[in-house]
This record gives C-alpha cells, sequence and structure tokens, in this order.
C-alpha cells in the first residue's frame, strides 16, 4: 500500500503536539493509574520551565502518596516531616527570597497534622506558593478518613460513613486561609479534564509570579481524586468527584489580589 | 586589637555569639528561662547588622522544622529552647540527623518530666546524648559550664555542625543561662554568599544552577538494603566523632584519691566542693566532660586506675552515671549525686555525699 506513512515520515519536530517536559525525571510514577498526582506535578514542573525557574527553584515535598515527589521533580527538593514543610518553605523563603519555593501537600498533610503550620505560614503571609491536593481521604495508608472526607463518605475508619456528631465536619481550610490578611491568591482548581489542566496551570503561572512580587502567600487547592482509596475505577472516581466533591469543594478564585471574590 | 569584654547574661552571650559567627537564620519559640536569646536578638537587628533572619515561629515544632529548611540549603542555623520544647523538637531533631542537616540547637534545662519547673536541671542528659528522637542517631553534645563557654558554643557547634553535617546540641541549664559574667567578644564573622554555599556545600538546595543534577534532602529510604548501608554510614560518622571530638577539662586530678565528674552548673558546685574537701583532707579532683557525646570513656577509664572511687554530680536523678560506669568497667566505685526539681545542691551537700557514699562507703 503505497499510501501508508511509514514511523519516520511521523516522528518529526514539526508534527510534534506534545513534549514531556525535562523537569519530569525518567523514573515511573508510583501513583495509580488515575490518579490526579502526576497531572499535577507535570503542570508545575513545564510552569517552571516555561518561566525559566529551574536554576532557582526550590521545592518541598510532603508526607502520603506525594511523599517520593521529589523522585519526579527534576528540581532542587526537600522532603518535609509530616506536615512540616510550610515551616520548611518559610525558612528558604525567608533566608533566600529570590528564590521560587513551593510546597506540595496532601489533605492529611496540609489539613490536620499540619494545621499549624499551615495557617500560620498564610497569616505570615510568607512569600511561598502551597499546592495542596485535596482527595479527600489518607491514600498512602490505605484509604483511612482525612480532615476532608466528605459528610457520610466511607473510608476504612469511617467504614459506616462519616458522621458528623462522632467525627466532625470536613474542614474547608482553603475558604479558611483565604480569611487571612496574609494570603493575596487563592484559589481551587481540578486536574480532571483538559480544560480544567489548563486552568490549573495559569493559576500555578499566576501564584509563582505573584511570589516576586512581595504580596504574600499564594495557595492552589486542587481537588482530585483517589480511585484506589474510594474503591472506583478512575472514570467512577472522576464522575464521583464531580458529583460529590465539587458541590462541597467549588472550583474558582476565592481571594484575587487580596481581595475576597464575592460568591 | 584590644579584646572587648562585657557583662553578660548566658542566654545573651548566646544570642550575640550568633550574631557574630555569621548566622543565616535563627527561629525559636519563647519559653523560660531562654526567652532572653530571641529577645537580645529582636533588639539588636542583626538583620541590620549582618543580614541575619530572625523569625519568632508559632511553636518549637515549626521552629526545628525552620532549621531543616534553612539548613537543607546549607545555611547556618540555630534555634534555642527549654526542655518542653526540645522535647517537641525532638521529631525534626531526628529527621534532621537522618537528612544529615548541620544546626546548632542550645537547650537550656528546666526541670522535669512534664512542665515541671522553670528552675535549673540537668535531667535532658539521656535525651540529649543518646539520641532522644527516633530511630538510631546521636547528636553532638556541648555542655557549657560558664557564660564565655555558652559563647563559645556557638563557633565550636557550627564547626563541628559542618564539619559531621549533624546537628549538634548545647546542654546548657537556666542557671548558666540566667546568670551574668564577663564575657570576651570577639570578631564579626561574615555569613557565607549563596556562592560560598554552593562551593563548601555542594548538597545544598539552592536550585540547579548551571544546570547541575537536582540537590535532594530526606531522610526518606524505602529501600532497606540501602536504608542499612545509610544507617552503617551514620554509625561510622558518630564513631568518627568519639574518635576526635571528645573535650573535657581536668582539675586537681593529678593527686587525687577521688573524683568528681560533674559538668555546666554541677561542675561550678564541685568546684567549692573540691575546695571545701581539700581543707578537710579529702583529696578529690574535679573531671568536666565539655562534649557530653562523645562522651570522654577512654579518660575516665584511665582516671579509674588511679582513684579509690568516682562521685557523678548532676542535678538529676541520675543519668550521666551510666556513661561513668561503662567507661570505667567496675574498675572503681561510682555513686551519683544529685537534687531534682530545680534545686541546686549546695557544695557542702555535695562533700557530704562524698564522705557518705564514697570515703566511708
Amino acid at each position: 500500500m503505497e499510501d501508508t506513512l511509514v514511523k519516520s515520515e511521523i516522528i518529526k519536530p514539526e508534527n510534534r503536539v506534545y513534549k514531556k517536559t525535562d523537569l519530569m525525571t525518567e523514573k515511573v510514577l508510583s501513583y495509580c493509574p488515575g490518579c490526579g498526582h502526576g497531572t499535577a506535578h507535570r503542570i508545575i514542573m513545564e510552569v517552571i520551565e516555561e518561566m525559566g525557574l529551574t536554576e532557582d527553584t526550590i521545592g518541598i515535598a510532603p508526607v502520603g502518596c506525594s511523599v517520593l515527589a521529589y523522585e519526579f521533580m527534576n528540581v532542587d527538593m526537600q522532603q518535609a516531616a509530616h506536615g512540616r514543610a510550610p515551616a520548611l518553605a518559610t525558612a528558604v523563603k525567608r533566608l533566600m527570597p529570590h528564590k521560587t519555593v513551593f510546597t506540595y501537600q496532601g489533605d492529611g498533610d496540609l489539613a490536620a497534622i499540619g494545621t499549624a503550620e499551615t495557617i500560620h505560614a498564610a497569616n505570615r503571609g510568607e512569600r511561598i506558593t502551597i499546592i495542596f491536593i485535596n482527595n479527600g481521604i489518607y491514600g498512602m495508608t490505605g484509604g483511612q478518613m482525612a480532615p476532608t472526607t466528605l459528610p457520610g463518605m466511607k473510608s476504612s475508619t469511617s467504614p459506616y460513613g462519616r458522621d458528623l456528631d462522632m467525627m466532625g465536619h470536613p474542614l474547608k481550610i482553603t475558604e479558611l486561609v483565604a480569611q487571612l490578611p496574609g494570603t493575596h491568591y487563592v484559589t481551587r482548581q481540578a486536574v480532571h479534564t483538559p480544560s480544567n489542566v489548563r486552568k490549573t496551570k495559569k493559576a500555578i503561572r499566576k501564584a509563582f509570579e505573584l511570589q516576586h512580587q512581595n504580596v504574600g502567600m499564594t495557595f492552589i487547592e486542587i481537588v482530585s481524586n483517589c480511585n484506589s482509596g474510594w474503591k472506583m475505577t478512575p472514570v467512577q472516581a472522576n464522575k464521583w468527584m464531580v458529583d460529590n466533591m465539587f458541590p462541597f469543594y467549588p472550583l474558582g478564585d476565592i481571594k484575587v489580589d487580596g481581595k475576597m471574590v464575592e460568591g | 586589637m584590644e579584646k572587648e569584654l562585657r557583662l553578660m547574661k548566658g542566654n545573651e552571650a548566646f544570642a550575640e555569639a550568633a550574631i557574630r559567627a555569621g548566622t543565616d537564620g535563627y527561629f525559636g519559640y519563647p519559653i523560660t528561662p531562654q526567652s532572653e536569646v530571641m529577645e537580645y536578638l529582636m533588639a539588636e537587628k542583626p538583620h541590620e547588622r549582618t543580614g541575619m533572619v530572625v523569625l519568632q515561629a508559632e511553636s518549637e515544632v515549626a521552629s526545628i522544622n525552620m532549621l531543616y529548611g534553612g539548613a537543607g540549603c546549607g545555611k547556618k542555623v540555630m534555634t534555642s529552647s527549654s526542655s518542653p520544647g526540645i522535647s517537641l523538637m525532638q521529631e525534626g531533631i531526628s529527621y534532621m540527623a537522618g537528612a544529615e542537616l548541620p544546626c546548632v540547637i542550645l537547650n537550656v534545662v528546666r526541670g522535669g518530666p512534664g512542665l515541671g519547673t522553670i528552675q535549673p536541671s540537668q535531667s535532658d542528659y539521656s535525651q540529649s546524648t543518646k539520641g532522644g528522637g527516633h530511630g538510631d542517631y546521636r547528636l553532638i553534645t556541648l555542655a557549657p559550664s560558664s557564660v564565655q563557654e555558652m559563647y563559645d558554643s556557638v563557633k565550636l557547634g557550627y564547626e563541628l555542625a559542618f564539619k559531621y553535617r549533624n546537628p549538634v546540641l548545647v546542654l546548657s541549664d537556666g542557671a548558666i543561662g540566667q546568670m551574668m559574667e564577663k564575657v570576651e567578644i570577639d570578631a564579626q564573622v561574615e555569613r557565607l554568599s549563596e556562592e560560598q554555599i554552593r562551593e563548601q556545600h555542594p548538597w545544598a538546595t539552592l536550585g540547579r544552577h548551571n544546570g547541575r543534577e537536582r540537590n535532594i534532602i530526606t531522610s526518606l529510604d524505602l529501600d532497606p538494603a540501602r536504608q542499612e548501608r545509610h544507617n552503617e554510614a551514620l554509625q561510622r560518622k558518630y564513631k568518627e566523632v568519639e574518635e576526635k571530638e571528645v573535650r573535657y577539662e581536668k582539675i586537681n586530678c593529678d593527686d587525687a584519691d577521688y573524683i568528681f565528674v560533674a559538668y555546666g552548673t554541677s561542675a561550678r558546685i564541685c568546684q567549692k566542693s573540691m575546695q571545701l574537701a581539700r581543707e578537710k583532707g579529702i583529696k578529690v579532683g574535679l573531671f568536666r566532660p565539655i562534649t557530653l557525646f562523645p562522651f570522654p570513656k577512654k579518660e575516665l577509664h584511665e582516671m579509674a586506675g588511679q582513684v579509690k572511687g568516682i562521685l557523678s554530680v548532676e542535678m538529676s536523678a541520675g543519668q550521666m552515671i551510666e556513661d561513668i560506669l561503662l567507661a570505667v568497667e567496675g574498675k572503681v566505685k561510682v555513686e551519683h549525686y544529685g537534687r531534682m526539681g530545680g534545686i541546686i545542691p549546695a557544695p557542702g551537700e555535695v562533700v557530704d555525699a562524698l564522705e557518705q557514699k564514697i570515703v566511708k562507703g
């Protein structure tokens, strides 16, 4: 068949529509297929590369599923004790204000064990960017209840559903952080569709730009899925996230230019 | 150049030494009896003097993790606290030991357990010298017994911390922290530039300049074989510290029949006790460890063959005595004398204890 394309005719620079950023290492991701972490990692690294920040960025990895983030993100990284990433980032940025400093934290890390570090770093207006992945569950340890687990939502430590009387309410820490005068830009995004990925990437770029305008903390929540923790297929998990997580954690900007966005 | 002498509290001397030693960042949380450290630093505006960052954190947990972040960038960082606050820091200290990060931590010890008291004590010896947090690690532990030594412990602390990439703990107590003595102030050491740090500490996370491979600061390695090798390397390092960094002082030990072993405030009490005992015809000397880890094991072992008995004097229920017993290997009688709860023993009490427990016993 004469009109069939051969491989060498397809793989040409002018035909390329996507290239993996060099700021993601060759290491195979440790995340479950369908998990949002990989996409979130990639777009952060893409922004750093596109903005030319590679030589002056320090990232802080948390404890949780993304504890090994430093194996995938090809920039200088520190791995923090559980919940303490904002404290590490505070010192890094205060000692070197010209650097770009970000933390990457899950809901257990940021909104349970690290609540004090989160709130106080935000309240001091540390010039750092916090990227907060909220999937409403402890994925790493096998699906236990998180501070952000929805009312009635089942987990291995709330097997009959989250009982608000007994277990307390989900913590909307992003709204809480937005109330503090130290935060300048607070937004909630997702990475489950191409359009959401683009929006989130734009938010990350904005946050990193603001870091060098000396205006305060930038905080991006990414509502994500946990298909293995939620015990669903990736497709079911994304649908469940849209139907259940988004109504409770609505997407969009919460605070822009230091002012609350009118709901 | 003429020497600059000042009359200072131990805590203030430590703070001034911090600025003079070229510290990049101090992160702390107030607690009695060491709050003067941060108060002095804030009043001195070290940001104007040297560019040093001073930050009051929301807790000791945050302070020690700020040290982790700063030390990970190769910066000279320090904190100070007192016993309950140091307990809160143990997780972070363990992480720093695991990630091999240098820093200087001052513990102005007060009596415990729990909230205990704000008065001086030496009951944190075991926590300081045996690890304190989880995992197999050691802190290089310095025990100043004067305001001058508080001052000097900063420079020495950084020297050892960076040489071995390990946290250094300065184990002081409420009496040394609060008392005033004259201090000889040395010249200002310049803070290192980012370029100097890149050169001297190539492991630091300062950003991937000139496209170098990324640096990672972590205590995690999930591969057991690699984690074991990492632990073995740490143990080799501690062994080297034990071989090379022992520091101690001997006073009137040459003709002594008995010796006191004491550090910090207890060593000061024992100097007077020694004088009182000698007036009564009891020939006693003082062996003062300056490093508690590494503990002067060999030196004490040698001393044990030359004397009739050893009295360990410590403001605790008897923690250091375990190290003395291990060092002397049963060659000579060893007893402990101490007071607890924030009480400092009187010199006469110590002499009585020597007579009762060692001379007559």
